[in-house]
């Protein structure tokens, strides 16, 4: 098969033009954001790991490569404030502090899961920490989210809803008219584009022309920005500052972050031998490895050592196995479970 | 004469007794339960396209703006997708969006937010979020409304699980169905019909409702059961004088809602009368008809002592023109003709 060649290099400058902003912050806020990082990518590893087994009889789409959008953009945010996601799910909800027991019961398809095996991987809800909704379908987590941030808007509330989508969302023409109305009530909103390149297997330059999504983005008349999705902290220095506009009441604004799942669309496993990109893409992205790439910067800077990265990898292996061992212990739903919340009362 | 106000105010209903209680027309039944929700509720509101034009969505919409404000009821982008969504959103964050649309055609761009979203995150979420939203369209027909301004879709919607739909016939229940479908914390498609806008009732002041999921009886009668709602109530109402001129009593079941489907008030008329002819606004296959119908033949087959009839539109588009439509719409001669062939069945 003939190499497709690189098509979508890496474009960013790394992280160390950040360590007068990592300077600023306390040690402890870039420690969570390492150890949020990291778990996300160990539970991802986990569930691929485990995924052939078939206990876990749901679609994935692994977020592995892409935990620092998540993270970054989580961190700017409080608890009462919203997320929606797309199919893609894992990253946000564990980021925003999903409860990863009832994850993984949810992928287990067991009555104890945070949509009592209703949703499956790819509707992860935890209202309690702000993971309100998703949708499985291209886009319809867009307006969705957009009439969450009404709902504040009208209600006198000071929260702030981040809708996570990607570089096809933009091609949904759902997606522009929710821009437009965004932009029309100034309602606060983030719209969050995690732009990795590819759609399944179709590549953005057999979707769009070539054009940058922030153009597009700020022809709604909404502030857009593009931001090193990779680094997590140029992510959660851009998402802080869209929040704090969105909460101002400034209304909404359009982040892209390019970033590269390292695994295929969805199941377990790469799936780039197949030819339509290019292993040296992959591998050229993995050089700036979101995870590794923080570990590293926080190691020169001297908020970690070597011994405090293997404590933490010890804790969050610890508390990925019970886990995964209370989601297998846990019950399956009953025939009497299937009839339940067709109608609200 | 703008375009079809013309036919609808030619239109000939029979005039509501005053000594029943104070009468007004079906707009304004419409409006006052708007106006009432916005009062009772702040998390009420009112949104779509031309709401707050001078026309006011048939009247249903007039002053609303100006009483409670433009934040609560607003004019929308033409994005019905986006609407959708963000009414679905809205009312999965507290509050009670009221969608409003002019014709069901402009639904269909919205199906997707519909019936893929709104009408699932209950279900998918375990029963952690609600939907209580409103999607409120009037049907068209006549003067050139033709096949894109003119469908009838509540047969496209009947077998989507989650979804409420009513279709009121009187003035008095457009405004109670329309607030128990404000108050329902599911969403309720509000299937109106054009023709009905020009009708008057006996409608009281103030807050009532009327339960969504029950059907009643219009008229009593031995001999063969209609059954169907809206506008189609109408013509049966019409069909059934012709039909006491022949000396048969027809029974007259107004559905209200479409679905849930009050099957127990349908099979009790069956078993009192053995025959049934099913009237609807709309296609005949895979409707109100063919769900009604089907209901027959699998819990009143022991009660019917002549096939089922169905009296809707054929499997056809609307033509828009004046002579074909003629030969398209079903009438209450024809709704009468089938029930006296449905009796006359050997």
């Amino acid at each position: 098969m003939a190499d497709v060649g690189v098509r979508y290099p890496y474009r960013g400058q790394g992280i160390r033009g950040f360590e007068a902003f990592a300077r600023a912050h306390h040690p402890d806020m870039l420690r969570m954001l390492f150890r949020s990082m990291l778990r996300i990518r160990r539970i991802e590893e986990e569930i691929e790991r485990r995924y052939r087994e078939d206990e876990m009889k749901t679609p994935i789409h692994l977020v592995i490569g892409q935990e620092a959008a998540a993270v970054g953009c989580a961190a700017a945010l409080r608890q009462d404030d919203l997320v929606y996601t797309s199919h893609r799910t894992h990253g946000a909800y564990l980021a925003k502090g999903g409860d990863l027991k009832a994850m993984l019961c949810e992928m287990h398809c067991r009555l104890n899961g945070c949509a009592g095996s209703r949703g499956g991987s790819m509707h992860l809800i935890d209202k309690r920490a702000g993971v309100a909704g998703t949708s499985a379908i291209v886009g319809g987590a867009v307006p969705i989210a957009t009439g969450a941030a009404l709902a504040a808007q009208m209600k006198g509330e000071d929260r702030v809803v981040v809708v996570f989508l990607g570089d096809a969302t933009t091609e949904e023409g759902v997606t522009s008219e929710s821009l437009n109305f965004a932009a029309l009530k100034q309602v606060p909103i983030v719209f969050f584009c995690e732009n990795n390149f590819y759609s399944v297997q179709s590549p953005l330059a057999t979707r769009q022309p070539e054009r940058d999504l922030c153009t597009w983005a700020a022809a709604h008349r909404i502030p857009a920005t593009r931001v090193d999705g990779m680094n997590v902290l140029a992510v959660y220095q851009a998402a802080t500052e869209a929040v704090a506009q969105a909460r101002s009441g400034g209304g909404p604004t359009f982040i892209e972050a390019p970033v590269y799942r390292f695994r295929a669309h969805g199941g377990a496993g790469d799936d780039s031998a197949t030819g339509y990109r290019a292993e040296g893409e992959r591998q050229a992205w993995e050089s700036v490895c979101p995870v590794a790439m923080f570990a590293e910067h926080l190691l020169r800077l001297r908020v970690l050592d070597n011994e405090a990265v293997s404590a933490l990898e010890r804790t969050i292996a610890a508390e990925i196995a019970e886990a995964f061992a209370f989601a297998l212990a846990s019950p399956l739903p009953s025939r009497d479970d299937l009839m339940r919340y067709v109608y609200a009362d | 004469m703008p375009w079809d106000e013309g036919l609808v105010n030619s239109l000939v209903y029979d005039r509501p007794d005053p000594s029943e209680g104070r009468v007004v027309g079906y707009g304004q039944a419409i409006n006052e339960a708007l106006a009432l929700a916005l009062h009772d509720d702040a998390s009420v509101f009112v949104l779509g396209q031309g709401v707050d034009d001078p026309s006011a969505m048939f009247g249903t919409t007039r002053g609303l703006q100006e009483r409670f404000g433009r934040h609560r009821v607003f004019d929308t982008p033409l994005s019905e997708e986006s609407m959708m969504g963000v009414s679905c959103g809205a009312a999965m964050n507290g509050m009670r969006p009221v969608y409003m649309h002019n014709r069901p055609d402009f639904v269909l761009l919205a199906f997707n937010q519909l019936v893929t979203h709104a009408a699932k995150f209950h279900f998918m979420d375990n029963g952690q979020t609600s939907v209580p939203m409103v999607v409120w369209a009037a049907i068209g027909r006549g003067w050139g409304s033709g096949a894109q301004h003119s469908q009838a879709i509540q047969g496209l919607l009947l077998g989507v699980p989650g979804l409420k739909i009513v279709m009121p016939s009187t003035p008095y229940d457009a405004k109670g169905l329309l607030l128990s479908a404000i108050l329902d914390n599911n969403p309720v498609c509000v299937f109106e019909h054009r023709w009905l806008m020009r009708k008057d009732g006996v409608v009281p002041e103030g807050f009532y409702r009327v339960p969504i999921g029950k059907a009643i009886c219009r008229r009593p009668g031995r001999d063969v059961t209609l059954v169907g709602a809206s506008h189609a109530i109408e013509l049966a109402l019409q069909a059934a004088t012709r039909l006491a001129a022949e000396g048969i009593e027809a029974e007259i079941i107004d559905l209200r809602t479409i679905k849930p489907l009050d099957e127990e008030t349908i099979l009790e008329s069956l078993r009192k009368t053995g025959r049934l002819v099913v009237v609807d606004t709309a296609w005949m296959k895979g409707g109100v008809c063919a769900e009604v119908g089907c209901l027959a033949a699998e819990r009143g087959f022991a009660a019917l002592r002549a096939p089922v009839a169905r009296v809707g539109l054929p499997d056809i588009p609307t033509p828009a023109g004046h002579a074909l439509e003629q030969f398209y719409y079903p009438d209450a001669a024809l709704i009468a003709s089938t029930a006296i062939d449905v009796v006359r069945h050997a």
